[in-house]
């Protein structure tokens, strides 16, 4: 079943939080994965992955780096659903 | 009409001793942190990393080979001119030919042997522990020598972020030989070579020598491999376990390539490993040895008496290539 984009983003947000504890509603569309909430590639990459498995979704690797912002990450998966 | 004569196939083998060389000199993260605007604390997070040995350049990668031979030679109480094979994975051997496994054969007694080098990187002495199996089940060779051999110092970038950083120098071996029982389970193997680019050089010696590349160096792809090393390689290992007919539970350590700390605690998560098993965690203090890691690391926790000799170990090597091999070994 689609989410929508208010259901990926608050999903996305619990996977955050689970790799790395941060608080779950500083997960905002705005903010950059790396400048803003300090996530690295490692971290990043398992986040991804969760995210697939969570949303039914495929993400190849080489459109992780397009993943700048938590906005592109839910844009990216609302729109690619299975 | 005359039948052709076969050798004598043997019903088990397992890994009699091994043995352990580790760099002459340790290397801080604060000795290298400066060129790649870092410091000791991101090393640490971001790849559990505390010190890497490095090989001074008084010290070369056949030094460390032979130093660990002799150990894992000694132990077995193998006379090592009755061994039939000596396998030296490496990928820092600095000769196109002759193989370093020739050198090394004459250089620890076992003058004669059939001697190759392999070319598998962090998954070679695997693949090493594989070919030794076969070798000696089927009755080729009474006793096979497998060293993973690495002076990656050599094929570094003090300013790279992507690989260099973690690399350390040293080398373990192996002795194979006949059991009474399975010592050394059915290997899973292969090879992805659609991911060729992912691990590897910034060139070619060719390039080097036409002026088109400086020196080439290691570098990888962090996130695809890190992506490829968990939940690729963690299906390799059930697969592993499935064909040795073991659970989990069974075993009594993990041995896996030391590529980066977190890589290990994400594959150990994936695993379902009970609390019981000891993961190998050789990389915090020596870094990633490449075909080096997996004897290392094992030879760490058998010295550090985590573990019994007799019990199960998976042990996983996987890198360039993309390359990898799994197997679950009676620990020696």
């Amino acid at each position: 079943m689609a989410h929508s984009q208010q259901e990926v983003l608050a999903g996305l947000a619990e996977l955050v939080n689970d790799e790395t504890g941060i608080a779950a509603d500083a997960v905002q569309m705005e903010k950059s994965f790396t400048d803003d909430l300090d996530i690295d590639s490692i971290s990043m990459m398992t986040i991804v992955v969760n995210a697939e498995d969570k949303f039914s979704v495929k993400i190849p690797d080489e459109e992780v780096k397009n993943l700048i912002t938590v906005g592109d990450a839910v844009t990216y998966i609302t729109a690619n659903q299975d | 009409m005359k039948q052709l004569q076969e050798s004598i196939p043997v019903a088990h083998t397992r890994i009699y001793a091994l043995g352990a060389a580790r760099g002459n000199q340790v290397v801080s993260n604060d000795d290298i942190a400066g060129p790649i605007d870092s410091s000791d604390e991101w090393i640490r997070q971001r790849t559990g990393v505390a010190t890497r040995n490095r090989a001074a350049e008084d010290q070369s990668m056949m030094d460390l080979a032979v130093e660990a031979s002799k150990e894992a030679i000694a132990k077995s109480g193998v006379d090592p001119s009755e061994i039939g094979a000596v396998i030296l994975a490496t990928i820092s051997f600095p000769y196109q030919t002759p193989s370093g496994a020739s050198l090394l054969s004459e250089l620890v007694g076992a003058q004669g042997a059939a001697a190759y080098d392999i070319s598998a990187a962090c998954a070679g002495y695997c693949y090493g522990i594989a070919q030794a199996d076969a070798l000696v089940r089927s009755g080729l060779c009474k006793y096979v020598l497998v060293v993973g051999a690495e002076k990656l110092s050599d094929f570094i970038s003090p300013t790279d972020r992507t690989i260099s950083f973690l690399l350390g120098d040293g080398a373990g071996a192996a002795i194979v030989g006949a059991s009474d029982h399975p010592g050394i389970s059915k290997t899973i193997w292969g090879a992805d070579g659609s991911s060729w680019d992912k691990v590897g050089m910034t060139g070619s010696i060719l390039d080097f020598r036409d002026g088109k590349t400086p020196w080439p160096t290691l570098t990888q792809e962090g996130q695809t491999v890190f992506r490829w090393a968990v939940w690729e390689m963690s299906k390799v290992a059930k697969q592993a376990l499935d064909a040795a007919g073991i659970e989990a539970s069974d075993l009594s350590a993990l041995v896996m390539h030391q590529a980066n700390l977190r890589i290990i605690d994400e594959f150990a998560k994936q695993m379902k490993l009970p609390d019981t098993v000891v993961i190998a965690k050789d990389i915090v203090e020596t870094g990633n040895t490449s075909a080096a890691s997996v004897p290392l690391a094992m030879h760490r926790i058998l010295e550090e008496k985590k573990v019994t000799s007799g019990a199960f170990a998976l042990q996983i090597g996987f890198g360039a290539g993309l390359t990898f091999a799994a197997q679950v070994v009676e620990l020696p």
